[in-house]
C-alpha cells in the first residue's frame, strides 16, 4: 500500500537505517518493554483511496440536512449569515492555516499584523481599549472572564444572569467548580430581562462580577445602563457577552460601563459548522489589561526602527507562569480570528451597520407577520435578530412538520426552561427574504392550528 | 511591495466610501430605529472598521500570508508541535455543506451524518489509545488536559477521597500540564528526572501517598525518550490510590506502536491537530479529545454521541456523574472531520508507518547533528529530541541566535529554550511527512551553521538577514504595550 503523506522509499530508510549502524526500524522502539507493545493491527476501518474517501464523506454529509438544503430560522448563539467569498479564498492560503503559533515573529508578521488588527476590531466594535489574539468560543470566553473577575477582585462568588446562553452558564459552572468560586444565578422578570431588583437582593460586597448577555439568550435587549450602577456599586466588575454583530446598531458595552466584554465572532465569517470551530473575543480595559488571559500581539520595533508585531504580555502565560498562570490558554482559534478579521474588512465599517439594521428590520418584520396570523410573541422587550414565539402544541412537534415545508425550525425553549415549555426562539438575519419569512408565519398558522 | 518596506495596516488603506461587500436590498417595510431600541442603546459612533475595496481586501492578505511561514512554505521542525503535512483534501471535506452549513441545534433525526462520524471518530480514538471511551468537546489540549484532571478530581471525590489534590508533574513536562492542574483546583508537585532524561523512579516513589490525585505523563517524553519505566510507574501511582493521566502531544511516536491504555494510563488526550493533521491555523482551533477508562467513563463531559439498537445515533445528555459542560456545542467539529479524514485516509497500517517513519527520521537527524552539537541524552529516541547549544555558547553564540540564522535559509527553526532542564535547548521534531532530501538539507545547513559560529560567529549573532523585519524589540513591546490601531490625531 501506498501513502501520499509518505515520502520515504525502501531506498530512503536503508540509507538512514546505514548511518544508525542497525538494520531494521524495529530496533528503535527496542525501549519499549514487550509487555506494553502493541501487538497486531488496530482495529479501525482499512484506509480509503482519496475518490473514496470523497464518496464517503459526501455520502455522510449528505445525510445532514443544512442551510443549502433548507430555510434555516434557527440561531441560539449561532447564526446562518453572509460572508463575501474573499474569506473562505485567503483563509485557504497555507502560508496561513499551516503555520504554527507565531513564535519566530520574523517569519510571522502576516498572521501577527493580522491578529493586531483583529485586536483592534474588537475594540472598536466592543468600545473597550483592550483586546486579546481569541479564545475557543464565546462560552469559554465567558468563563475565563468570570475566573479573571475572581481573581482581581479577591472574590469568589459571580453572579450570572438567567439570560445568558444556557451552556455558556453550563461551561461557567464547570470551570467555577475548578475554581473554587461559587455561581448564583438571578432570575428575568416578564420582559424576558435579567430582574435587576433581584441582583439587587442578590448582590454583596464579596461579589466579583455581574454577568448579562446583551442582547440575551431570548434576543432582547438588556439595558446595560440600568445593571451597570448595581454591579459597580458593590465592587463588582461588570461582564458583558455580546453578539458582536448586533453591536453594529446597539450602543457599545464600553460606552455603558462594562469592563469585560466577550462573545463569539461567529457572526462574522465563520460558518455553523454543527457547533464549531467559532472564535470567542475577549475585551478588557488597560488598567485590566494584565489579567487578561490568552495570547496578545504588540506592536513594536524592529533593529532598524521599523514597525513590527509580537506576542507580548507573555509573562502572563502557561507556558512562563506554569501553575501560577491565570488560565491554562494556548491553542486559541487565530484562524477564526483571521476569517472575522476578513469579514470585517470586507464589510467594513458600513456593512456591519447596514448587516445589523437589516437583522433588526427583518426579525421586527417576522414578528409582526407571526402576530398577524394570530401568534404570540411572548416579550414587549427591545429585541435584535431573535424572539421568542408561543406555540400550542411542542416545539419538536412543530419543527418536525417545518422539516417537511423545507424549513429549520427555531430553538426549544422547554430544554432549558422548563416554565417556557412550547416556546420556541426564531432567529431572522440579513439571509431570510420576506417570502421565506411569510412562509414560515403561514406554515406556523396552519401547524398550530391543525 | 519590496520586502523592506513597512506593510500598511488595513486601516491605513481606508478611504470613506469604499465598500467590499454587497447585500441584497432591504425587501420588508423599514421602520425607525428609534421606535424600535431605547434611545441610549441606540449606538452613537460607528466602529470604525476599514473601507477599502475587495481587490485591495485580497492583495492587502495576499501580501499578509507571503509575510508568514507555514508547512506548506518549509520545513518546520518545531519540536513538540508536531508540524506535519496538512492535507488538502481535509479543508475539501470540512468545507462541505452537510457539515460545514449544519446547526448544533438541528434535530437529531436530521444531522444523522454528522453524528455518525463523531461516534465513529470516538470509537477510533478509543482503539488507537486503547481506552474504553472519549469525549470530543475539549477545543484544544490544554482543555484537553483540563477536562481529564476535573475526571480524575471527579472520581476521587465520588470516592470519598476529596482529600487527594496533588498532580504529579515531572520537570520535563510543558508548562501547560501545571497550569491545567490549577485550573482544575488541584496542587502540582514536581519531580526530577535522571541522568536518563526520564522520570527519577524513587523521586516518583517518594512523591505519591495518601494525597496524590494523579500522575501526569507525556511518554515519549519532551525530550523524545520512551518512559521505560512506565509499568513500574504506573504501578507504584496505582498502588498509591492516584491515576495516570497522559499527555498525548507526542502520540505521533506511538501510533499502533504502543497504546497509553496498555501502558496502564487512565485517561489520556489527543492532540488532533498535531498528530492527526488539524491544521494549527496559526495558534488554533485545535481539537483535544479525551479518552478514558471504564471507571472514569460516567465523569466524561455531557453530552457524548451514542449509538441505539436499530443503528441511528442520539445524544446521550443523560450522565447524572458528568463533570458537565467544558465547551459549547460540539467541540471543534471541523477539526474532528478533518482528523476523521486523516485517519481514514491512512487506517491502521498507514498509521503505523507514520510513527515508524517519524521515529526514524528524528533519529537520523540526531544521529547526524551530534557531530557538531552536544547531544545531551544519547540514546534512541522516539520522534523527536533534544540538542543543545552548549558548545556554540562558548563560542558566544545563543541557540536563540542559532535559530534567527535558520531563518534566513528558508527554515523554521526548532523549539528552543524547552524543555527547561536542558541548557540551552533546540527540540526538534521533523515528522514523518518530509523527504530524505529535506532532512539532509536542513542537516547541512545546521552544520554550516555550527562552522559559522566557530568561524564568523557574528553572521549568527546578527541574523535573520533576509527577513522582512530583523529582531523586533520584545521588552518594550511588553513594558509599554500597543495593542491595537490607534489613527495619527
Amino acid at each position: 500500500m501506498k501513502y501520499r503523506y509518505l515520502p520515504q522509499t525502501d531506498q530512503d530508510k536503508r540509507e538512514m537505517l546505514e548511518t544508525l549502524g542497525i538494520s531494521s526500524v524495529e530496533e528503535l522502539f527496542a525501549d519499549i518493554p514487550e509487555e506494553v507493545r502493541f501487538k497486531g493491527a488496530l482495529n479501525i476501518p482499512e484506509a480509503l483511496s482519496e475518490p473514496d474517501l470523497v464518496k464517503y464523506f459526501t455520502r455522510l454529509a449528505n445525510k445532514n440536512v443544512n442551510f443549502s438544503t433548507h430555510v434555516n430560522f434557527l440561531g441560539a448563539g449561532v447564526y446562518q449569515h453572509y460572508a463575501p467569498s474573499t474569506v473562505n479564498h485567503m483563509l485557504l492560503r497555507g502560508e496561513f492555516f499551516t503555520a504554527y503559533t507565531p513564535y519566530q515573529p520574523e517569519i510571522s508578521q502576516g498572521e501577527l499584523q493580522a491578529i493586531f488588527e483583529f485586536q483592534t476590531m474588537v475594540c472598536e466594535l466592543t468600545g473597550m481599549e483592550v483586546a486579546n489574539s481569541s479564545m475557543y468560543d464565546g462560552a469559554t470566553s465567558l468563563a475565563e472572564a468570570a475566573m479573571m473577575a475572581a481573581g482581581h477582585t479577591g472574590k469568589k462568588r459571580v453572579i450570572v444572569s438567567r439570560a445568558v446562553h444556557p451552556e455558556a452558564r453550563g461551561v461557567l459552572k464547570t470551570y467555577a467548580y475548578g475554581q473554587g468560586v461559587e455561581l448564583v444565578e438571578v432570575g428575568i422578570n416578564s420582559d424576558g430581562v435579567t430582574d435587576t431588583q433581584a441582583l439587587e437582593a442578590l448582590i454583596d460586597e464579596n461579589t466579583a462580577a455581574v454577568i448579562v448577555q446583551y442582547p440575551n439568550f431570548f434576543g432582547n435587549v438588556e439595558d446595560l445602563a440600568a445593571v451597570e450602577p448595581i454591579a459597580h456599586g458593590k465592587g463588582a466588575l461588570f461582564v458583558v457577552s455580546s453578539n458582536p454583530l448586533a453591536l453594529g446598531v446597539l450602543e457599545a458595552p464600553g460606552k455603558l460601563g462594562a469592563d469585560i466584554v466577550v462573545g463569539d465572532m461567529q457572526p462574522f465569517g465563520i460558518p455553523a459548522s454543527f457547533g464549531g470551530p467559532h472564535c470567542g473575543y475577549f475585551a478588557t480595559t488597560s488598567k485590566l489589561m494584565r489579567k487578561m488571559p490568552g495570547r496578545i500581539v504588540g506592536q513594536t520595533k524592529d533593529e532598524n526602527g521599523k514597525r513590527g508585531f509580537v506576542l507580548t504580555l507573555q509573562a502572563r502565560e502557561q507556558h512562563i507562569r506554569r501553575e501560577k498562570a491565570t488560565s491554562n490558554i494556548c491553542s486559541n482559534q487565530a484562524l477564526l480570528a483571521l476569517a472575522a478579521a476578513i469579514t470585517l474588512t470586507g464589510l467594513g465599517k458600513q456593512g456591519v451597520q447596514e448587516m445589523a439594521m437589516m437583522n433588526l428590520q427583518k426579525a421586527h418584520y417576522a414578528k409582526q407577520a407571526l402576530q398577524a396570523k394570530g401568534l404570540e410573541v411572548v416579550f414587549t422587550s427591545p429585541f435584535f435578530n431573535e424572539f421568542v414565539v408561543k406555540l400550542s402544541k411542542p416545539v419538536a412537534e412543530a419543527n418536525k412538520q417545518l422539516l417537511q415545508a423545507g424549513i429549520i425550525g427555531g430553538y426549544d425553549l422547554g430544554l432549558d426552561y422548563p416554565e417556557f415549555a412550547g416556546h420556541t426562539l426564531l432567529a431572522v438575519t440579513e439571509l431570510r427574504t420576506k417570502e421565506e419569512i411569510d412562509t414560515l408565519a403561514a406554515e406556523l398558522e396552519a401547524i398550530t392550528r391543525a | 511591495m519590496r520586502n523592506d518596506q513597512e506593510k500598511a495596516l488595513i486601516f491605513e488603506m481606508s478611504k470613506p466610501g469604499r465598500v467590499g461587500y454587497n447585500l441584497p436590498a432591504l425587501d420588508v417595510p423599514e421602520v425607525e430605529v428609534a421606535s424600535l431600541l431605547p434611545k441610549h442603546l441606540i449606538r452613537e459612533t460607528p466602529a470604525e472598521l476599514p473601507e477599502v475595496s475587495e481587490l485591495q481586501l485580497v492583495r492587502h492578505y495576499t501580501e499578509l500570508s507571503r509575510r508568514n511561514h507555514g508547512v506548506d512554505n518549509g520545513f518546520y521542525p518545531l519540536g513538540s508541535c508536531t508540524m506535519k503535512y496538512n492535507p488538502k483534501i481535509n479543508e475539501d471535506v470540512a468545507r462541505y455543506a452537510g457539515f460545514a452549513q449544519t446547526h448544533p441545534y438541528q434535530p437529531e433525526e436530521t444531522v444523522q451524518g454528522a453524528l455518525e462520524l463523531l461516534y465513529n471518530l470516538q470509537e477510533e480514538l478509543a482503539e488507537i489509545t486503547g481506552m474504553d471511551a472519549v469525549t470530543l468537546q475539549p477545543a484544544a489540549g490544554a482543555a484537553g488536559e483540563w477536562t481529564g484532571l476535573m475526571m480524575i478530581r471527579a472520581y476521587h471525590e465520588s470516592r470519598g477521597e476529596a482529600h487527594r489534590t496533588k498532580v504529579i508533574v515531572p520537570n520535563s513536562a510543558h508548562g501547560t500540564n501545571p497550569a491545567s492542574a490549577a485550573v482544575a483546583g488541584l496542587d502540582t508537585v514536581t519531580i526530577a528526572s535522571d541522568e536518563r532524561g526520564l522520570v527519577d523512579i524513587q523521586a516518583l516513589r517518594d512523591a505519591v501517598g495518601s494525597d496524590t490525585a494523579a500522575l501526569m505523563l507525556t511518554n515519549p517524553n519532551t525530550l523524545g525518550l520512551f518512559e521505560e519505566d512506565i509499568v513500574e510507574m504506573a504501578k507504584i501511582v496505582h498502588e498509591a490510590g492516584g491515576l495516570l493521566y497522559y499527555d498525548g502531544a507526542n502520540a505521533n511516536a506511538i501510533l499502533g506502536i504502543a497504546r497509553p491504555g496498555d501502558m496502564g494510563f487512565d485517561v489520556v488526550h489527543l492532540n488532533l491537530h498535531k498528530t492527526f493533521t488539524g491544521p494549527h491555523g496559526g495558534g488554533g482551533p485545535g481539537a483535544g479529545p479525551v479518552g478514558v477508562k471504564k471507571v472514569l467513563e460516567p465523569f466524561l463531559p455531557t453530552p457524548i454521541v451514542a449509538k441505539k439498537e436499530d443503528g441511528s445515533f442520539y445524544w446521550d445528555s443523560n450522565r447524572p456523574e458528568s463533570i458537565g459542560r467544558v465547551k459549547g456545542y460540539n467541540g471543534n467539529f471541523g477539526i474532528l472531520v478533518r482528523a476523521y479524514s486523516y485517519i481514514r485516509t491512512m487506517g491502521p497500517e498507514g498509521l503505523l508507518q507514520v510513527s515508524q517513519n517519524a521515529v526514524l527520521s528524528a533519529n537520523y537527524m540526531m544521529r547526524r547533528l551530534a557531530t557538531a552539537y552536544n547531544l545531551p541524552f544519547d540514546r534512541v529516541c522516539k520522534h523527536e529530541f533534544v540538542l543543545s547549544g552548549v558548545n556554540q555558547k562558548k563560542l558566544g553564540v545563543r541557540t536563540l541566535d542559532i535559530a534567527k540564522r535558520l531563518l534566513d535559509f528558508g527554515y523554521h527553526p526548532p523549539t528552543i529554550y524547552f524543555p527547561l532542564i536542558v541548557d540551552e535547548c533546540l527540540m526538534i521534531e521533523p515528522t514523518e511527512t518530509e523527504t530524505k532530501e529535506t532532512l539532509d538539507e536542513f542537516i547541512d545547513v545546521m552544520l554550516q551553521i555550527a562552522r559559522e559560529c566557530e568561524e564568523t560567529p557574528e553572521l549568527v549573532q546578527e541574523a535573520p538577514h533576509t527577513t522582512v523585519v530583523k529582531r523586533l524589540d520584545e521588552a518594550t513591546a511588553a513594558r509599554k504595550p500597543i495593542l491595537r490601531y490607534q489613527p495619527q490625531a
